[in-house]
C-alpha cells in the first residue's frame, strides 16, 4: 500500500531487513504483537516529505489505525491518491485482515514505538476502537483509552502534525430528555446514563485534553451518527442486515445514519482541511427506527417496553441478534446530532440519501 | 409506517389534507420527519380527530388569531391547564387553522412524555416539543413558532379549586425571547380548566408510576367551551441588567395574560 514515486534503494534495502526480522519476530511473537502481515514491496521512507503541510500536494505518510475496518478500507483508498499510507490494526484475527493492513500490533506493547521510528507520519488517522459488543469492559478501556493515550505520547514525541479521531454520537448518551439537534458543546451524558461505554467518553476526553495543551497535533474530533452501508458491522448495521430485527414496543425514536462512503469523505475533507476541533458529523436528514427497518425490508419484532427491566431481560435473551442491553436507550429515546457546524466548516454534503442507504440492505434481503 | 399508510387514506379527508400540506414545513425531510420528529402524514391523521374535538366537542372560539404572523421566529405564551396537555392542542390547531397566515406552531411538552410508550413519539410526530431550552433556541433560530406554557406541571396539575390562578412562571421563555430578539403572543385559555377537573394530586400513587402528577379526576376530558384569546405581540429588548429586570418582564406577560384570560371568562355564558 505504501507507495512512493522515487527509487530509494538504501530504504528498501532497510525495508528487507526489517522485513526478514519482521518474518523472524512473526515465528516467535504471540500474534497480536507480530509486524507487517504484508511484506512490503515498496519502500517506506525514513526522513519525512510531510513538512510542507496538510493538503498541498505533497505526499506524506499517514498513520491509519483500524485499518482492517471498512470505514478505513474507504479512507485508505482515497488517501492512497495523495499520500503514503501505513495501515495498523489491533483487533481480530490476523488472517481475516484485508490488504490495507500493514502492521498487527497492539498500541500498549512496545513495538508499537517501532512503527513510529520506522516511518515518519505526518498524520494519523485514528479509526481503531473496539466497538461496545467486541470486548469486555476492561478490555476496551485498555485499548480504547489507554492505548490512544500512548499513540497521541508517540504523536507528539514524533512530530506528527495532524491528528482524525473517531469518536461516536453515542458519547451524548440516550435519555427522554434530550433536545433535539445537539451540537458539540452538550455534556456528554454518556458517563452518567450508561457506564459501560465510559471508554467513548474518556477517549474523547482524552482528545479533548491534547486538542487544547498540544495545539500542534491539530486534532480534529469527528462524532458520527450511525454509519452504515456495505462492509459496515456495528451494531445497527448488523440489525439492519437481518431478517427480523427486534424493536421496543411503542418506542420508534428518530435515527440518523451516514453512508460509508461519505463518512469517509468527511475524514478525509477533515484531514486535508485542518481545522482543529471538535465536529458533529450527521446529515439533515431523519427517519424513524421502525420505518427505517421497513425501508431496510426488515421485519420487526416487537419486544416488551415496559418495564425496563423487562426489555432490558429480552434484549439480554435475544443475544447477537439485538442490541447490548446497556445500548437499549438508543433504540428507544432519539439522539439527533447537528452536524451543521461541519457541514459549514468544511463544506461537506452527504451524497448518499437515506433512501439509497436503507436500500442497500433490502437489496441484499 | 404501515400504520400510518393505513389510516391515513381511511381517515383523512380532503380538507384536513389540504390544511396540513399548505403549511409551510420548511426542515422536513425526505423522509417526512423534522429533527424534532414531525411527520405531516402523521400530523394530518391526528388533525382529523383534533378538528372534530375542536370544532365540535369543545366548541373553541379563537379570537386575536391576526396577531400570529404568517412567518418569522414567535412564543405563544399561555396559562396552562387541564391535566391533558389539552390547551396546548388547541392552541396550535386554531394557528393552523386560521384562514391566512396558517402555520404549524410547535408545542413545548413535559420531559416525562417521551418515556411513554406511544405517546412521546405520537407527541413528537404532531409537533410536540421537549420543553428544553436548547431545543426552543434551535428552532428560533429555525425560524418556527413555539406554543409554552412556563407554569410547566404547576400549572397543567394544579387542582380544580386553583382554577384560572397563574403559578409561578420560569423564566426561561424570556430569556430566550430576548436572546433571540423574538416577539411573545400572550394567549388566554379559558375552560380547560373544566375539560377535566381534578380535585386532589395522589402524589404516592404519581411517585410509584414515575409520573409527574396523579390527578383524581374524570377518566374522560368534559366537553366544556373552550375560548382562546391572543393578544398583542410583546417585544422585550435583550438589555435585562439583572434576574430582578427579567422577573418585571415575565409579570407583564401574566399580567397581559390574566387580562386575556378575564375576557374569556366574560364571553362565556356556560361552562359547557
Amino acid at each position: 500500500m505504501s507507495q512512493s514515486n522515487e527509487p530509494r534503494p538504501e530504504a528498501e534495502s532497510e525495508q528487507q531487513d526489517s522485513g526478514a526480522e519482521q518474518a523472524a519476530s512473526r515465528k516467535s511473537a504471540p500474534r497480536r504483537k507480530t509486524p507487517a502481515r504484508r511484506q512490503t514491496d515498496s519502500a517506506p521512507t525514513k526522513t519525512k516529505q510531510a513538512a510542507s503541510g496538510i493538503g498541498s500536494g505533497t505526499r506524506g505518510k499517514v498513520l491509519v489505525t483500524g485499518a482492517a475496518g471498512a470505514l478505513a478500507q474507504h479512507v485508505i483508498a482515497l488517501l492512497k491518491e495523495n499520500y503514503d499510507v501505513v495501515g495498523v490494526e489491533f483487533r481480530g484475527l490476523q488472517a481475516d485482515y484485508p490488504d490495507t493492513v500493514d502492521y498487527v500490533v497492539d498500541f500498549n506493547q512496545w513495538p508499537f514505538e517501532d512503527v513510529f521510528r520506522e516511518h515518519g507520519f505526518m498524520g494519523i488517522i485514528h479509526l481503531g476502537r473496539i466497538r461496545f459488543t467486541q470486548s469486555t469492559r476492561n478490555r476496551r478501556y485498555s485499548a480504547n483509552v489507554v492505548g490512544t493515550a500512548r499513540l497521541l505520547r508517540l504523536a507528539l514525541k514524533y512530530g506528527v502534525e495532524k491528528v482524525v479521531a473517531l469518536s461516536t454520537f453515542h458519547v451524548y448518551g440516550a435519555d427522554a430528555r434530550n433536545p433535539s439537534l445537539i451540537d458539540e458543546e452538550y455534556p456528554m451524558r454518556a458517563a452518567n446514563l450508561m457506564p459501560e461505554v465510559v471508554d467513548a467518553v474518556e477517549l474523547e476526553n482524552l482528545f479533548n485534553i491534547h486538542l487544547y495543551k498540544n495545539p500542534e497535533l491539530n486534532i480534529t474530533i469527528l462524532r458520527p451518527c450511525n454509519i452504515a452501508g456495505p462492509g459496515i458491522n456495528n451494531e445497527i448495521s448488523r440489525m439492519l442486515a437481518q431478517p427480523v430485527v427486534p424493536c421496543l414496543f411503542g418506542f420508534s425514536p428518530l435515527m440518523q445514519f451516514i453512508h460509508v462512503e461519505d463518512m469517509a469523505e468527511a475524514v478525509m475533507r477533515s484531514f486535508e482541511r485542518n481545522h482543529p476541533g471538535v465536529y458533529n458529523v450527521a446529515p439533515d436528514d431523519y427517519v424513524a427506527y421502525q420505518d427505517a427497518l421497513q425501508l431496510a425490508g426488515c421485519r420487526r419484532l416487537f419486544l416488551p417496553s415496559v418495564p425496563p427491566a423487562l426489555a432490558r431481560r429480552s434484549v439480554r435473551a435475544l443475544g447477537r441478534y439485538a442490541p447490548p442491553d446497556y445500548l437499549i436507550d438508543f433504540f428507544k429515546y432519539a439522539v439527533i446530532i447537528d452536524g451543521g457546524l461541519f457541514a459549514r466548516t468544511f463544506d461537506f454534503t452527504p451524497q448518499h440519501s437515506l433512501a439509497n442507504l436503507l436500500g442497500h440492505y433490502r437489496a441484499h434481503k | 409506517m404501515r400504520t400510518r399508510q393505513f389510516l391515513k387514506p381511511r381517515t383523512v379527508g380532503r380538507d384536513v389534507d389540504r390544511l396540513v400540506d399548505a403549511l409551510p414545513k420548511h426542515n422536513i425531510g425526505t423522509q417526512g420527519y423534522d429533527p424534532w420528529g414531525l411527520n405531516p402524514d402523521t400530523a394530518k391523521i391526528t388533525f382529523t380527530a383534533v378538528r372534530w374535538l375542536y370544532q365540535n366537542y369543545f366548541r373553541v372560539q379563537a379570537q386575536g388569531l391576526e396577531h400570529i404572523p404568517g412567518q418569522g421566529r414567535l412564543l405563544i405564551v399561555g396559562n396552562h391547564s387541564g391535566q391533558l396537555p389539552m390547551d396546548g392542542v388547541m392552541v396550535s390547531f386554531a394557528v393552523a387553522n386560521k384562514s391566512e397566515n396558517a402555520r404549524l406552531p410547535r408545542s413545548m411538552i413535559e420531559r416525562w412524555f417521551p418515556s411513554v410508550p406511544f405517546l412521546g413519539n405520537w407527541m413528537n410526530s404532531v409537533g410536540g416539543v421537549i420543553g428544553d431550552p436548547k431545543n426552543c433556541a434551535k428552532m428560533l433560530d429555525r425560524e418556527e413558532a413555539i406554543v409554552v406554557f412556563p407554569e410547566g406541571i404547576r400549572g397543567s396539575g394544579k387542582p380544580y379549586r386553583l382554577r384560572y390562578q397563574l403559578q409561578r412562571f420560569g423564566h426561561g421563555f424570556m430569556h430566550l425571547a430576548m436572546e433571540h430578539n423574538t416577539p411573545i403572543v400572550p394567549v388566554g385559555v379559558v375552560g380547560c380548566e373544566e375539560t377535566m377537573p381534578s380535585l386532589v394530586n395522589v402524589k404516592p400513587l404519581a411517585r410509584m408510576l414515575g409520573m409527574p402528577y396523579f390527578p383524581l379526576a374524570p377518566l374522560v376530558p368534559l366537553p366544556a367551551r373552550v375560548f382562546l384569546n391572543f393578544g398583542k405581540p410583546m417585544h422585550f429588548a435583550n438589555d435585562a441588567r439583572n434576574e430582578r429586570d427579567v422577573e418585571w418582564r415575565v409579570e407583564e406577560v401574566k399580567d397581559a395574560i390574566r387580562d386575556l384570560i378575564d375576557a374569556g371568562i366574560a364571553q362565556r355564558k356556560s361552562i359547557f
